[in-house]
């Protein structure tokens, strides 16, 4: 009996084991499923982080990675020296910050609203709803949306009969109509799924916090505001700060499949670049630079984020 | 008296704002619905059409001219017949491997015994930030003979930080008492996380393999980087993009599509009824795995 409770002590105070031939026996299996694991990250992770020495050659496919010349930062020179380059990382920017702002701020306020339907029923065939567009494709998306939006489309439809214009809007003509679209696609697709997390934070927020509420007399909008809102203030802080860094990583898809000739101005972001110069038109080199760059500063913004957390008292990211 | 009043005043204008917020909000929750469901109802609607009778437009939420033509159109594609085999592959084998891969990897970095439990969570959570990008990664896969090739879709996604994660909290919130015990009557690890591990985190396998499921189910840009060359390993979504750009390419032509239409099927007609066709699956299926999405969601948040 008491060895027993002593070898269950041994079991759960023994965090921090020393490395022992006997330790290394017992955890064996472990270790031989962890060099499998560690071997395949290594390739499939870490050894494309070698590519990025290709940035600063003048890379020959045929040379290979040992015996291609090295030009310093000749490429990145000339990536900046580039207008497209400087317009693409515009458009990377904006549609990643734009995009950001309004599905962080519809998803907010679809859970909130959504948290104030009484009937449980409906509540629960609205949220069944809303995660939907989440399970779709981009290209199913873009697909739904190119129709929806042509000329004959509902949109156009709709603005025809409220006479707000006379001849169908063709919206993948103009430059100016491309960000918005971008963003209403988003809003449309993540809403819901956004939503969960909020939705969950605010079930845990204490219900005697709304009764006190109502002793006051506050209204439904002044618990909103007082209750609700300061209840999912730091679950808002986190995913914001979470998002931040995935600023850049917002453009691909969706601009990839919407974007055509005509507004090929403000859809170009940093990855289509990549994609285009460097494996369309085999400038390994130079894609490769861009890609370094979008990374570095991902790293940045990741970086400021978690520090901008740590001084506001909030969980740090990692 | 006054302040009474006062009181009574300012209760029924509150409960006045409260019915004019019901029905605001009454009125953002039918516009959500209908501007979330219509498209989806309308494209079913336009794939259940005659083609040539669709381009008139005013197509809403039913039919017109009723046929199935355009279903059976899609069938007789030898290239999305083909597509959607390797979808269907891909999304079994995806899966499988990716959630034992994960949750080998969890169970392991779980495991408070275990030596190298810090470094290997760090190994992996490192990537989360850091890759290599679009480029040297397309450069390794050519070298180690991914490209034209089914296991590009298996191999290189299998294991992720993300997915690892979920599933290593979920291990960790496990009373350690259950496997102390198993220990105690000799069990090895294997036997543990097979044995004992594994039937508790049901749960949390099911959130993840719903995750990678969808994501094989929707991805397309692997196929066209790795596997465009050959139509052999095409995917069903890769496919519906290339009827996407055959359509708009011919837009604004449409008496010229009517001209070319074969019989009562146009290639947006086609491709109405090649979008309901993969989206069917994942929406029959999803509205009962909720609470799995849910909780794997909370799970990720939580960090450390």
């Amino acid at each position: 009996m008491s060895g027993r409770r002593k070898k269950t002590k041994q079991v759960e105070t023994e965090m921090k084991v020393k490395i022992t031939w006997k330790e290394i026996k017992r955890q064996k299996v472990l270790l031989f499923w962890s060099a499998i694991i560690v071997i395949y990250g290594f390739i499939f992770y870490y050894l494309p982080l070698g590519g990025w020495i290709m940035a600063f050659q003048n890379y020959k496919p045929a040379k290979g990675l040992l015996h291609s010349e090295f030009i310093g930062f000749d490429k990145f020179i000339q990536l900046f020296s580039d207008e497209t380059f400087i317009r693409v990382i515009r458009n990377t920017l904006a549609m990643g910050v734009i995009n950001l702002v309004v599905t962080f701020v519809m998803a907010i306020l679809f859970a909130i609203l959504l948290n104030e339907i009484r009937q449980r029923r409906t509540k629960k065939v609205i949220q069944t709803i809303s995660y939907l567009p989440h399970f779709l494709s981009w290209i199913i998306v873009t697909g739904i949306l190119h129709d929806a939006l042509s000329g004959t489309g509902v949109v156009n439809e709709l603005l025809k009969n409220l006479h707000l214009t006379k001849h169908s809007v063709d919206f993948f003509a103009h430059p100016s109509y491309f960000w918005p679209i971008v963003a209403f696609a988003n809003v449309w697709k993540e809403t819901g799924w956004n939503a969960i997390i909020y939705l969950s934070a605010i079930t845990a927020i204490d219900p005697s916090l709304y009764e006190a509420a109502s002793i006051d007399g506050a209204g439904r909008l002044a618990k909103i505001m007082h209750v609700t809102l300061p209840g999912i203030k730091s679950t808002i802080i986190i995913l914001l700060l979470m998002n931040v860094g995935n600023v850049l990583n917002a453009g691909f898809e969706i601009q990839y499949l919407l974007g055509n000739g005509l507004v090929k101005s403000v859809s170009e972001t940093i990855d289509i670049y990549v994609l285009k110069w460097g494996i369309s038109q085999g400038d390994y080199a130079l894609g490769t630079a861009a890609g370094i760059f979008k990374s570095v500063v991902s790293i940045a913004l990741i970086v400021v984020a978690n520090q901008v957390a740590k001084r506001s008292g909030e969980e740090r990211l990692y | 008296m006054e302040s009474t009043e006062n009181k009574k005043r300012h209760r029924k204008k509150s409960s006045k704002a409260d019915i004019a917020f019901t029905v605001f909000n009454s009125i953002f929750m039918i516009l959500f619905v209908i501007i979330t469901l219509y498209p989806v109802l309308n494209t079913l609607a336009i794939s259940l059409n005659d083609g040539t009778d669709a381009l008139r437009g005013g197509i809403h939420l039913f039919p017109r001219k009723f046929t199935w033509k355009n279903y059976t159109t899609v069938l007789e594609k030898n290239n999305l017949i083909t597509g959607a085999v390797i979808t269907v592959a891909r999304t079994v084998l995806g899966t499988l491997t990716a959630l034992l891969a994960n949750a080998i990897l969890a169970f392991i970095v779980s495991r408070p015994r275990f030596m190298f439990r810090k470094q290997l969570s760090l190994f992996w959570v490192i990537t989360m930030y850091v890759n290599g990008g679009l480029i040297p990664t397309f450069i390794l896969f050519k070298g180690l003979g991914l490209t034209n090739s089914f296991w590009v879709y298996i191999i290189p996604g299998m294991l992720s930080a993300f997915n690892m994660l979920v599933i290593r909290t979920y291990m960790n919130g496990l009373p350690d008492s259950l496997v102390e015990s198993a220990q105690l009557d000799g069990a090895g690890y294997t036997t543990i996380f097979i044995k004992i591990i594994s039937p508790l985190c049901k749960p949390v396998y099911a959130t993840v393999a719903l995750f990678v499921a969808v994501g094989q189910w929707n991805s397309w840009f692997d196929a066209m980087l790795y596997n465009r060359m050959s139509g052999e390993y095409t995917t069903l979504q890769y496919e519906l993009m290339k009827l996407l750009s055959s359509v708009t390419s011919t837009q604004g032509a449409s008496a010229e599509t009517m001209k070319n239409a074969t019989g009562a099927v146009t290639p947006a007609s086609v491709r109405a009824a090649a979008t309901i066709i993969t989206m069917l699956p994942i929406i029959c299926i999803y509205p009962f795995l909720q609470k799995y999405f849910v909780t794997g969601l909370t799970l990720g948040g939580v960090k450390e």
